[in-house]
C-alpha cells in the first residue's frame, strides 16, 4: 500500500520512527523545535519527542556539529540538522577533520554514528551564499558516505538507513524538493546506501545524475524520446559508495553516456563518474562522457541568469545530442 | 608590547584553603601522585631522545612542567568521567591510566600503539580509559568536550532515566581562546547546561606568542567564561595538592548541578613548543624562575617533610620509573609497524566495502578487556 505525501514528510517519518524505535537517535539543529523546523521538516516532532530529543540550537554550526560529534563518540545517534549546507562550510573543521575520520585516527576505537542533514544547491533565487552543492567539496573526504535523494520514498528508506548506518552520512536533500509529492509505501521499508536505480529505461543514452537534477533529466528524456532519443535515467542516489556497477552496465547496453552534475564541472563527482566510465566501458563507448554541470561561475540571482545556470533540461538534451551525434 | 610572560605568571591570590583535602587523603595517594608525575616527565625526557634518535616522526609536544595539571585534575574525577584534550597529550593519556608502552609505540608508528600506529603523538584515544583524543587542531576539541557532556547527560537521563552524574573534563591551551570553536563550545555549556569543565592549561604561551599578544584581558581569562554565565576561577597548576584541592570540589560541584565550569590552570612549559623550538621569544631567566617551582620537586620536598618517603624511597621510585619507561620503549620497539595490506583501508569505515576492510580493536584494547574479563 502506498500515498502520496510530500518530500518533507517522508524526512520526517523517516526521523520519527527511528527514533521511536532507537532512544539513541536525536535530532539538534537551528530552529528545529519550536519553531517546527525552518522548512517544516521536523513539524510536530518537539510534541512528540520533548526538548531533550528535539534540541534548538542557537546559530553556531561549527559548535553543535562538533558537539553532535562528541556524543556520536559515546555512541548515541545524533541527526544534525542544517538549514543549509551553505552554513555547513563554517562547520568545515568538525564535519570533516573529526567526523570521518575519529575511526581511523582512534586505531578503531572510535566510531561516529552521526547523520548530517539539509538543503543542498541552488534553492530559488537565494544568490552566491547559499546556493551551494557541497557535494563538489566533500566527496573527496574518505570516511563518511553521501547520500543524496531525488524522490520522497528514496528520502525515506534512506534516511533510515543513514540513522541505522554506523558510519558518519551526509544527507543532500534539496529545498527545491521539499513540497515534492510522490508515492510513499506505507508500511516499513529501507533503502540501501550505496545502490542506484533505473528510473527510466532507454536504449540510446545513459544520463547518470543525483539529487534535484535527476527530475532535469527525466524531463529532458521526454522531451528526446519525442526527436527518437531513448534515454535511460539512473538515479544514483548515493556519491559515497558509488555504484558503478548499474551504471557501467547501462553504458555497455546504450553506448553513450551523459553526467548530469549540479556541482561546479572542476574536480567534481561528475568529473569521477565520467572517469570511472572511461575506465571500465573504453571498448563500449561511441563518443567521449559527455557532462553537464551548473555553470563555473558564482551562483546568481536573476531568476534567468540561475535557470540558466543549473544543468537544466535544455541543456541536457544539447548535451545527449552532441555526445550521440554518430550514433 | 613586552614579548614574554615575565616571571608573575603564578603570581595571584588562590582563595580555597590549601592541602583542606588532601591532607585527609594518607600519603599512599600523594605518592602515587609523585609516580604518576616522575612517570611522566620521564616518559616525555625519553620521549624527545627517541625524537632526536628519529625514532618518533611528526609534530610532538612533551608536557614537562605541566605534570601536575594532568595528574591533579584527573585524580579528582572518577573513571567513567569522559575526558579530551588537544595535542600536547601525553600525560593526559598515561595520568588516566594507558599504559607507557601503547602511548610509545602510537609515536613510533606501530601496530602496538593505542590507534594502531594511525593517530601518532597528537592523537592518543584509550576507550577503556574513557580518553576521547588527543586533536590535532586547536580548539577542535572544545565542542567535543560540549558534546561529550552532552551525550552522558542525553544517556543518564533519556536512556537510563536516571540523572546526570557524569562530568566530562575538556583540557586546552591559552592559544585556544581565540578560536571561535572554543566560544561557540561555551556558549552551548552555559545555555544547554552540559557538566562539562573547561581547563585551560594556560602556560602563557601558543607557540611563540605570549598570552597578552594573542588575547583580550590576558590576566584575567576566566572574564570570559564569565560572559557566558560560566563560573571559572583560576588555580595554580604546578602544585599537584593545590590542583586537587581545588578540582575535587568542583568536580562534586558540577557532577552535583550539571552545569559547566572553567578553569584558568596557570601552569608553565618547560621546553619548546613543540621539538624544533629554539624558544628565543623568553628569557632564560624567566624559565629558571618556573623551573624552581618544579611541581614533582615540590611533592617530593612535601612528602618527605612528612616523612612519607625518604631519599633512598624517592630514588627507588625513581630507578622503578626509568626501567619500566625502558621496557615501554623496548616494546614499542619490537611492535612492528603496520602492514599497508592490512591497516591502510582499515578503519576509515566500520562496515567494509570497495576498497575498506572494515575495523579492528587495537591490541591494547583486547589486552584490557581480557585482563578485565579475568578480573570478573
Ligand atoms: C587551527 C590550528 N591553527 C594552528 C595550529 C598550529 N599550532 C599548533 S599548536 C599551536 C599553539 C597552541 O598553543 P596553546 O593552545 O597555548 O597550547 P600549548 O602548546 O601551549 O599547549 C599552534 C598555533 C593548529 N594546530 N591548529
Ligand atoms: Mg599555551
Amino acid at each position: 500500500m502506498t500515498r502520496t505525501i510530500e518530500y518533507r514528510d517522508a524526512l520526517n517519518e523517516a526521523m520519527s520512527e527511528e527514533m521511536r524505535r532507537d532512544e539513541r537517535v536525536f535530532l539538534l539543529g537551528e530552529e528545529v523545535a519550536e519553531y517546527d523546523g525552518a522548512y517544516k521538516v521536523s513539524r510536530g516532532m518537539l510534541q512528540e519527542f520533548g526538548p531533550k530529543r528535539v534540541v534548538d540550537t542557537p546559530i553556531s554550526e561549527s559548535g553543535f556539529s562538533g558537539m553532535a560529534i562528541g556524543a556520536a563518540m559515546l555512541g548515541l545517534r545524533p541527526i544534525v540538522e542544517f538549514m543549509s549546507w551553505s552554513f555547513s562550510l563554517v562547520a568545515a573543521d568538525p564535519i570533516l577533520n573529526n567526523a570521518p575520520k575519529m575511526l581511523y585516527m582512534s586505531g578503531g576505537q572510535f566510531g561516529c554514528p552521526i547523520v548530517i542533514r539539509g538543503n543542498d544547491g541552488a534553492g530559488g533565487q537565494l544568490g552566491s551564499t547559499h546556493s551551494w552543492c557541497v557535494e563538489g567539496l566533500y566527496a573527496n573526504v574518505p570516511g563518511m558516505k553521501m547520500v543524496i535523494p531525488a524522490f520522497p520514498a528514496d528520502a525515506k528508506g534512506l534516511l533510515k538507513s543513514a540513522i541505522r548506518d554506523d558510519d558518519p552520512v551526509f544527507f543532500l536533500e534539496s529545498e527545491r524538493l521539499l513540497a515534492y509529492k510522490d508515492e510513499v509505501p506505507e508500511e516499513e521499508y529501507l533503502i540501501p546506501i550505496g545502490k542506484a536505480l533505473v528510473r527510466r529505461p532507454g536504449t540510446d543514452c545513459t544520463l547518470v545524475s543525483f539529487g534535484r537534477p535527476v527530475h532535469f533529466c527525466l524531463e529532458a528524456a521526454e522531451e528526446l524520446a519525442r526527436e527518437g532519443i531513448s534515454c535511460e535515467v539512473i538515479d544514483g542516489r548515493t556519491i559515497r559508495p558509488l555504484d558503478i556497477d548499474t551504471i557501467v552496465q547501462s553504458v555497455k547496453k546504450t553506448n553513450y553516456c551523459v553526467v548530469v552534475d549540479q556541482s561546479w564541472p572542476f574536480a567534481s563527482p561528475g568529473a569521477e563518474i565520467a572517469a570511472q566510465v572511461h575506465a571500465a566501458c573504453f571498448d563500449d563507448l561511441d563518443n567521449a562522457v559527455g557532462r553537464v554541470h551548473s555553470a563555473d561561475v558564482p551562483t546568481p540571482y536573476a531568476s534567468e541568469l540561475e535557470q540558466e545556470y543549473l544543468p537544466n533540461a535544455r541543456r541536457i538534451c544539447e548535451a545527449v545530442r552532441a555526445t550521440t551525434y554518430n550514433a | 608590547m613586552q614579548t614574554a610572560i615575565g616571571t608573575d605568571h603564578l603570581d595571584f591570590s588562590v582563595p580555597e584553603p590549601r592541602n583542606a583535602l588532601t591532607s585527609k587523603l594518607g600519603s599512599d595517594t600523594t605518592t602515587s601522585w609523585l609516580r604518576d608525575m616522575m612517570l611522566i616527565r620521564e616518559f616525555e625526557v625519553r620521549t624527545m631522545q627517541a625524537y632526536q634518535d628519529r625514532k618518533i616522526g611528526g609534530f610532538c609536544h612533551v608536557y614537562i612542567g605541566q605534570e601536575a595539571v594532568a595528574v591533579g585534575t584527573i585524580a579528582a574525577l572518577e573513571k567513567k568521567d569522559p575526558l579530551v584534550t588537544a595535542y600536547r597529550d601525553h600525560g593526559h593519556a598515561l595520568a588516566r591510566g594507558m599504559d607507557p608502552k601503547y602511548c610509545m609505540a602510537e609515536m613510533y608508528g606501530r601496530i602496538g600503539g593505542c590507534a594502531k600506529g594511525k593517530g601518532g603523538s597528537m592523537h592518543m584515544f584509550d576507550r577503556i580509559n574513557n580518553l576521547y583524543g588527543g586533536h590535532g587542531i586547536v580548539g577542535a576539541q572544545t565542542p567535543l568536550g560540549a558534546g561529550l557532556a552532552f551525550g552522558t547527560k542525553y544517556i543518564d537521563e533519556v536512556i537510563e532515566k536516571g540523572r546526570s552524574n557524569r562530568v566530562t573534563l575538556c583540557f586546552l591551551g591559552d592559544g585556544a581562546l581565540n578560536q571561535g570553536a572554543f566560544h561557540e563550545a561555551l556558549n552551548l555549556a552555559g545555555l544547554l547546561e552540559l557538566p562539562v569543565i573547561y581547563i585551560v592549561e594556560n602556560n602563557g604561551y601558543s607557540m611563540g606568542t605570549a598570552i597578552h599578544r594573542g588575547t583580550t584581558m590576558a590576566d584575567s581569562i576566566c572574564e570570559k567564561a564569565r560572559g557566558y554565565g560560566i563560573r571559572a576561577c583560576e588555580i595554580d597548576g604546578m602544585d599537584v595538592l593545590n590542583v586537587y584541592d581545588a578540582m575535587k570540589p568542583l568536580v562534586d560541584e558540577v557532577r552535583e548541578t550539571g552545569r559547566p565550569a572553567f578553569v584558568d590552570m596557570r601552569t608553565y612549559r618547560f621546553k619548546g613548543h613543540s621539538m624544533s623550538d629554539p624558544r628565543k621569544y623568553r628569557p632564560r631567566e624567566e624559565e629558571e624562575v618556573y623551573e624552581s617551582g618544579d611541581p614533582i620537586a615540590k611533592l617530593r620536598d612535601t612528602l618527605m617533610s612528612q616523612g612519607a618517603i625518604d631519599d633512598a624511597g624517592f630514588k627507588a621510585l625513581g630507578k622503578e620509573i626509568r626501567l619500566e619507561v625502558r621496557d615501554a620503549m623496548k616494546w614499542a620497539e619490537a611492535s612492528p609497524a603496520p602492514t599497508p595490506e592490512e591497516e591502510l583501508y582499515r578503519d576509515v569505515y566500520v562496515e567494509a566495502w570497495g576498497p575498506y576492510t572494515g575495523t579492528t580493536e587495537p591490541q591494547m584494547i583486547k589486552e584490557c578487556e581480557g585482563t578485565h574479563g579475568q578480573d570478573g
